[in-house]
C-alpha cells in the first residue's frame, strides 16, 4: 500500500520500510523547539528525567518570543529560567531579545529547518515548516522535554486529506485567504489527527510566504501537520537560507487518502473569519456587507509577519492614513524582516499612515501584551485564532484576515477589502 | 482505578484559550493555573469544582494552542476525568503525557447532563451515570498509551525505561 508524504518521512525516521495510518511508532527527531512559555514547563520535566544534557546541542532550539521583551515580572522570571537552562545545556540555537524573532518565521529564515526533516515544537504552530516539505508538528512541554533528552518522540501515524490546488489566485488572494477558505470548508476539526497534504498545479503560484501561512494554520483545522511537496521554490529557499540539504519525499501514486478535495484558487476571494472560530469564514464581499466597525488592526504574527506581508501592508498604507478610530499595530516577525522594512522605507510609510511599528513579538496574538482588547472592542488581525478572549476581554472580537484586508480595514475603519478603499 | 464526581458540562470546540487564558501563562505552577481554569466560559468553575469532579464536553475538546498548562490546570483543579466525543490532538497527547485522564465516548458526552453524578472506571473504560443509572463504554486506549497512563505519565514511563 502506498504512503503519503508524511508517512514516508515518518517511516524513514522510524527506521521502517513502511508505515500505515494508525500505527504507533517512535521516530528520530531532527529539531526540538520551544518558546518562553512552553520551555518554562519543559525544563522542569526535563530535570525529572534525570538526563544530564540534551541529546544534541545543535538540534535543540529555544526562542524567547511570546512575552518578550519581558512583559511583566513573572514573564521575566520565566525567561530567566529558560535562559539559564539554554546556557547550562549549551544550546546552540538560543534566541533572546536582540536576535529573537517569532519562532515560525525565525527557524526557516535561519536555515534551522529543511525539507524531509521531522521537527517537533512545543508550540501548536510548529506545523508551519510543512511549507518546506518537512513533517513538523506541535506538541506539549513534556514531549519537548523527552525530545530534548532522547532525540525521539512517539507518533500515531496520521492518515491524510489531499488538497489538489488548481488555478491561479487573483491579485488580492494570498495563502492566508486560501487556508481560511479551506478551514471554512472542512471546519476546525475537519482534519483532526490527520495530515493536510497540499498538491496540484496551483501551488506554483504560491510564494514560500503564502505556503508558510497555509501550513501554519493547518492546526486550526485540527490537523497534525500541513505539508507541501518540496518543489524547486522550496529547495531554493532551503539552500538560500543555508539549511541542511533538502531531502525530497513525494507521495506514492497509490497512497491512500481519507478524502481528496479540489480547490480552484482562481475562484477564491479574500476571506475573513468571524468570531469566535476560524471556521466562521465569509468572502470579503459578504464580510463588507456586515459593516463591522473596528477599533484595532494587528498585522504580524507567525502567520503573517513576513516580508511579503509587510510589503502588501506598506503598499496599501503608503500615502494614506488609518481611520481615526483604529489603533493599527504592525509587527515584523523577525529582526531581519524589521531591518528590511527599514531599508525599503516601509517603516516611514507605516508611521506616516498613523500606525505603530513594533519589535518582533507574539504579544497581542495570544492576548499577551502590545495590543490587548477592552470589552466590546473589535480587531481585524492577521493572526491565527479568534477564540473567545483570545486577544483580551472575553467579549472582545477578533476577525482573522490577510494583511491586505487588515490594512484596507485600518483605513476604512470597518472590515473592507483592498478594492473598496 | 476510578473517579466519581459531579459533572460540569460544556459545548463543542472548548479551546485552550478558555481553559487557561494566555494572560495567566506567565506562571507554570499547576496550582496557580487551576485558580483561573475555564474562567472565560465559566467564572464559577474554579470555585465550585471538587476533587473527582468530571468535565463532559462536545467534540474537539482542547483545540488551539499546545499549552500543557491547559490539561495541567484541569488536573490541578481536581478534575478526575474529561469525557468528550473527540479531543484536539495536542491536548490528547498532553493529557496522556501528564497523566490527566480523558475518555472518548460520544454517547456519554451527549447524554450526560450538567450536575449529574458520574463514575469512571479507568481499567474497563466503563462510565456510569449514577444519577440516571445508565452506563457507557469508552474507547480503549492503544496498549502503548495505556502503559504511559499506568506509569503516571511520559516522564515516568521514559525514566523507567532508562532504569531498565
Amino acid at each position: 500500500m502506498g504512503m503519503t508524504m508524511t508517512q514516508k518521512i515518518i517511516a524513514e525516521h522510524a527506521g521502517l520500510d513502511s508505515v500505515r495510518a494508525g500505527q504507533l511508532v517512535e521516530a528520530d527527531l531532527d529539531i526540538v523547539m520551544g518558546n518562553d512559555i512552553t520551555t518554562a514547563v519543559a525544563l522542569k520535566e526535563f530535570k525529572k528525567t534525570g538526563a544530564k544534557g540534551v541529546f544534541d546541542k545543535e538540534k535543540v532550539v529555544i526562542v524567547l518570543d511570546h512575552f518578550t521583551p519581558n512583559k511583566d515580572i513573572k514573564a521575566a522570571e520565566q525567561c530567566k529560567a529558560c535562559r539559564g537552562f539554554a546556557m547550562d545545556m549549551d544550546v546552540k540555537h538560543f534566541y533572546d531579545v536582540g536576535e529573537v524573532g517569532i519562532e515560525h518565521a525565525l527557524l526557516p529564515e535561519k536555515g534551522i529547518v529543511s525539507a524531509g526533516q521531522i521537527i517537533i515544537g512545543a508550540d501548536s504552530h510548529t506545523c508551519t515548516y510543512g511549507a518546506l516539505g518537512a513533517f513538523s508538528t506541535g506538541v506539549g512541554s513534556t514531549d519537548m522535554a523527552i525530545g530534548m533528552a532522547t532525540g525521539k518522540a512517539w507518533f500515531k501515524v496520521p492518515s491524510a486529506i489531499k488538497f489538489i490546488l488548481t488555478g491561479k489566485p487573483a491579485k488580492w488572494v494570498s495563502g492566508k485567504d486560501v487556508i481560511l477558505h479551506i478551514i471554512g470548508l472542512i471546519g476546525v476539526d475537519g482534519a483532526l489527527y490527520k495530515s493536510m497534504e497540499f498538491v496540484g498545479n496551483g501551488i506554483q503560484y504560491l510564494s514560500m510566504d503564502d505556503r508558510f501561512s497555509m501550513a501554519n494554520m493547518a492546526i486550526e483545522a485540527g490537523a497534525k501537520n500541513g505539508i507541501f511537496p518540496a518543489d524547486d521554490k522550496a529547495v531554493e529557499y532551503c539552500r538560500e537560507h543555508g539549511a541542511k540539504e533538502p531531502v525530497i519525499y513525494e507521495a506514492d501514486e497509490d497512497a491512500v487518502y481519507d478524502e481528496v478535495i479540489t480547490i480552484d484558487l482562481s475562484e477564491l476571494k479574500p476571506t475573513v473569519a468571524f468570531p469566535h472560530l476560524p471556521e466562521n469564514t465569509k468572502p470579503i464581499d459578504e464580510a463588507e456587507k456586515e459593516a463591522v466597525a473596528i477599533d484595532q488592526v494587528v498585522i504580524g504574527s507567525c502567520t503573517n509577519g513576513r516580508i511579503s506581508d509587510m510589503e502588501v501592508a506598506a503598499g496599501i498604507l503608503r500615502g494614506r492614513h488609518v481611520h481615526k478610530n483604529v489603533r493599527t499595530i504592525i509587527i515584523p516577525a523577525t529582526q531581519e524582516i524589521y531591518l528590511e522594512c527599514v531599508k525599503r522605507g516601509y517603516v516611514e510609510d507605516f508611521i506616516k499612515a498613523g500606525a505603530v511599528f513594533s519589535v518582533p513579538t507574539c504579544g497581542p496574538c495570544l492576548g499577551g501584551y502590545m495590543g490587548i482588547l477592552a470589552s466590546g472592542e473589535r480587531c481585524v488581525s492577521t493572526t491565527n485564532r479568534n477564540f473567545v478572549g483570545r486577544m483580551g476581554a472575553k467579549d472582545s472580537e477578533v476577525y482573522l484576515a490577510s494583511p491586505a484586508v487588515a490594512a484596507a480595514s485600518a483605513i476604512a475603519g470597518r472590515i473592507a477589502g483592498p478594492e473598496s478603499i | 482505578m476510578t473517579t466519581e464526581g459531579r459533572v460540569f458540562k460544556y459545548g463543542d470546540n472548548v479551546d485552550t484559550d478558555v481553559i487557561i487564558p494566555a494572560r495567566y501563562l506567565n506562571v507554570s505552577s499547576g496550582e496557580e493555573l487551576a485558580k483561573y481554569c475555564m474562567i472565560d466560559i465559566d467564572e464559577d468553575f474554579a470555585k465550585e469544582v471538587q476533587p473527582g469532579d468530571i468535565i463532559v464536553a462536545g467534540k474537539n475538546f482542547g483545540c488551539g494552542s499546545s499549552r500543557e498548562h491547559a490539561p495541567l490546570a484541569i488536573k490541578c483543579a481536581g478534575v478526575g476525568c474529561v469525557i468528550a466525543p473527540s479531543f484536539a490532538r495536542i491536548f490528547y497527547r498532553n493529557s496522556i503525557n501528564i497523566g490527566m485522564p480523558i475518555m472518548e465516548c460520544p454517547e456519554a458526552a451527549e447524554d450526560i447532563k450538567a450536575g449529574d453524578r458520574v463514575s469512571v472506571d479507568f481499567s474497563t473504560g466503563v462510565i456510569t451515570n449514577i444519577t440516571t443509572g445508565k452506563t457507557y463504554q469508552a474507547e480503549p486506549f492503544p496498549e502503548f498509551m495505556q502503559k504511559i497512563i499506568d506509569k503516571g505519565g511520559l516522564v515516568k514511563y521514559v525514566s523507567s525505561q532508562f532504569e531498565d
